[in-house]
């Protein structure tokens, strides 16, 4: 059984015009103490997929189908307060700008203690002794120092890291970290994704890594999915998804990632743009950019299929599929 | 902090100058206290003696200075109506202003800040629709209306409480309080709610605005991915965060409360500084006008400077110097 499974998951957004359909179908599991990345470009639901997992959908959004297992166990319908005991506790969260997560009139110690506190029977001295593990865990120097400055007498990536001990000091089974680096400076970024690695691999956390960064993904997932307009594109071992992709799209992702090895005159480029959550085109999203287009791609819409060690929502692995 | 403190006490001298000044040639300028302390019949033999003696043959700027240097002793002067040192006429006025605009505050920010945070975590629900339009009400009518309107309702169709005056008070050497007596307490209930319900609206919907701004917040979403409880992120993490602008409001609205508690003071014919200034304006009594301008300028650089210190109170980021002793980064 895996640690978590979604299956089918819909989020959608009532307005004014209509039901937007923000994640469509979106299936996909993750083991016990294994990194998944989640790439696609903007707007194609990476983060709302994370939003919707630790119950936190910014209103209109709603979970509209699906279903989300926790060790087997539904989380999606339950009652506010006992997803709020889940979340922190079982499922932690890293968010993108470490500069606006913190609070910025606490101490960075009590919020540890707060948070650790939230979760585990430990008297205020436990818990902070628990908080100053956690600071040096992930690399504060002087931790026991500097457990009672605020966040604005740290550095983005000072800041990342108390992030980083916030999210795992409950020791969480599953993190969603939601473009990590994004907003810290690159020198800093592969130290922080180094820790994230370390620490989920030392304490045996899954981690969902969803960034747009297939530097990050090659280096840390495990396993990778792509997607695109709402939807998995594509999802399996990271080796083979970044060497053989199957889906045209992730073809195109991977063809416009620069290589150290050989020389490229001009970095491949996927034409056009994603189409917007009211103008998805009928059958396959990615239909109007997609090289190897044919008919049924145009009419009827994918699931995901075979396709060699991966699987790929797409068509030309449905004839495949016929042959054997 | 005792340099900041000293800094703030200094950067008010000037301010106290000045408004001094104006205050001084405002009324200087304005009416004729002479006249109207002779009477209808007089010499001019009389008249003379009488400008002389208060002074009014000097040039402005030596009365000026007069007075600030007699100020600075302590010595407002003598009113021109009551024949009295100002100073002892505002003493005995004051503890009646400050027991009723204490009143009022603390009503506004105990009532004010509970409904603020309640419409601005359920705002779509009916009590919150109820508080928005009793807090437009509470915003757009004027202070008069709603102390005539309270009189006519509790005083004169229940019954219930005393239309105007102090009721009972009690001495302690200079300070008479209204607090300890059953018709101290009741008769302070009507001017304290008529004077305080603009400032709780306003409070109330300063706060919520800050409430639904705050719980946008990425640090609010963060600490609700933590798994902490509502009441802790509502009350812990949001309704800290909108204290800044919401201390500042309060503190201008606290001066603002003592200073115009005129109009109050005038529908409940409440003994205190307000109504003493609307009778010293009838006579140009300027002594009495001058005095109790300055002693507003006071009233606010106290207060500006206790919200100043709140501000270091609340938020981490202004304490600079501690930022530099632990290294910054």
């Amino acid at each position: 059984m895996s640690l978590l499974d979604v299956q089918d998951l819909t989020v959608e957004f009532p307005t004014r015009r209509g039901v937007l359909r923000a994640l469509d179908g979106v299936s996909f599991s993750i083991e016990a103490g294994e990194v998944l990345g989640v790439v696609g470009e903007s707007g194609a639901g990476k983060s709302l997929t994370g939003a919707a997992i630790i119950g936190l959908l910014e209103p209109p959004g709603r979970v509209a189908g699906g279903r989300i297992l926790l060790d087997g166990a539904r989380i999606d319908d339950l009652p506010a307060d006992r997803m709020r005991a889940i979340r922190g506790k079982q499922i932690g969260a890293i968010f993108q700008d470490p500069l606006t997560t913190l609070n910025p009139l606490y101490s960075i110690g009590r919020q540890l203690v707060e948070t650790i506190q939230t979760h585990l029977r430990l008297s205020d001295r436990d818990a902070r002794a628990r908080a100053v593990k956690w600071l040096e865990d992930v690399g504060i120097p002087a931790a026991r120092e500097r457990i009672d400055a605020y966040p604005h007498e740290f550095s983005g990536g000072m800041r990342q890291r108390v992030v980083i001990a916030l999210a795992l000091c409950a020791e969480p089974r599953l993190v969603i970290a939601d473009e990590p680096t994004t907003a810290l400076d690159v020198s800093i970024q592969a130290q922080i994704i180094a820790l994230l690695k370390n620490l989920a691999r030392e304490h045996g956390t899954s981690v969902m890594l969803v960034t747009h960064d297939m530097g990050v993904i090659a280096e840390t997932a495990d396993r990778v999915a792509v997607m695109y307009a709402g939807r998995i594109a594509e999802i399996g071992p990271v080796r083979e998804v970044v060497k053989h992709p199957a889906h045209p799209y992730s073809e195109g992702l991977m063809g416009s990632i620069p290589s150290l090895t050989h020389r490229v005159e001009r970095l491949r480029q996927i034409d056009g743009a994603m189409p917007r959550l009211t103008a998805i085109p009928q059958g396959c999203a990615f239909n109007p950019r997609c090289e190897k287009v044919f008919d049924r791609c145009r009419v009827e819409r994918p699931d995901l299929m075979e396709a060699g060690r991966s699987r790929a929502a797409c068509w030309l692995y449905a004839a495949e599929n016929a042959h054997v | 902090m005792f340099a900041f403190i000293l800094s703030r006490i200094l950067q008010a001298v000037p301010v106290l100058l000045v408004v001094g000044f104006i205050s001084y040639a405002m009324f200087a300028f304005v009416g004729d206290p002479v006249t109207i302390m002779l009477g209808q019949d007089y010499t001019e033999a009389q008249r003379v003696a009488l400008v002389h003696q208060l002074g009014l043959d000097q040039p402005f700027f030596v009365q000026y200075a007069k007075y600030m240097w007699a100020a600075l002793h302590g010595n407002f002067g003598i009113s021109y109506r009551m024949a009295r040192p100002v100073g002892d006429l505002i003493a005995e006025r004051l503890p009646a202003t400050l027991e009723l605009s204490l009143t009022s505050a603390v009503l506004a920010v105990l009532v004010g800040v509970p409904m603020g945070v309640y419409t601005g975590i359920r705002r779509n629900a009916v009590v919150s629709r109820i508080f928005m339009i009793f807090s437009l009400l509470g915003v757009s009518l004027p202070t008069f209306l709603i102390g005539i309107l309270l009189i006519l309702l509790f005083s004169v169709v229940l019954g219930w409480l005393p239309s105007f005056g102090r009721g009972d008070v009690v001495h302690f050497a200079h300070w008479s309080t209204g607090f300890l007596t059953p018709l101290g307490l009741k008769s302070l209930i009507l001017p304290a709610i008529t004077l305080g319900l603009f400032q709780m609206t306003l409070i109330m919907r300063l706060v919520r605005a800050e409430m639904l701004e705050v719980l946008r917040s990425d640090y609010i979403k963060f600490a609700r991915a933590r798994g902490l409880s509502q009441r802790a992120i509502n009350f812990g993490h949001a309704l800290k965060n909108t204290l800044v602008p919401v201390i500042t409001i309060i503190g201008l609205q606290i001066g603002g409360l003592v200073a115009f508690s005129i109009v109050t003071e005038t529908v409940f014919q409440w003994p205190g500084m307000g109504l003493l200034l609307v009778q010293s304006i009838g006579v140009a009594d300027i002594p009495v006008m001058a005095a109790y301008l300055q002693l507003i300028a006071v009233v606010f650089v106290c207060i500006n400077l206790i919200v100043d210190l709140l501000y270091y109170a609340v938020d981490p980021r202004l304490r600079m110097d501690r930022g530099r002793a632990t290294g910054g980064h």
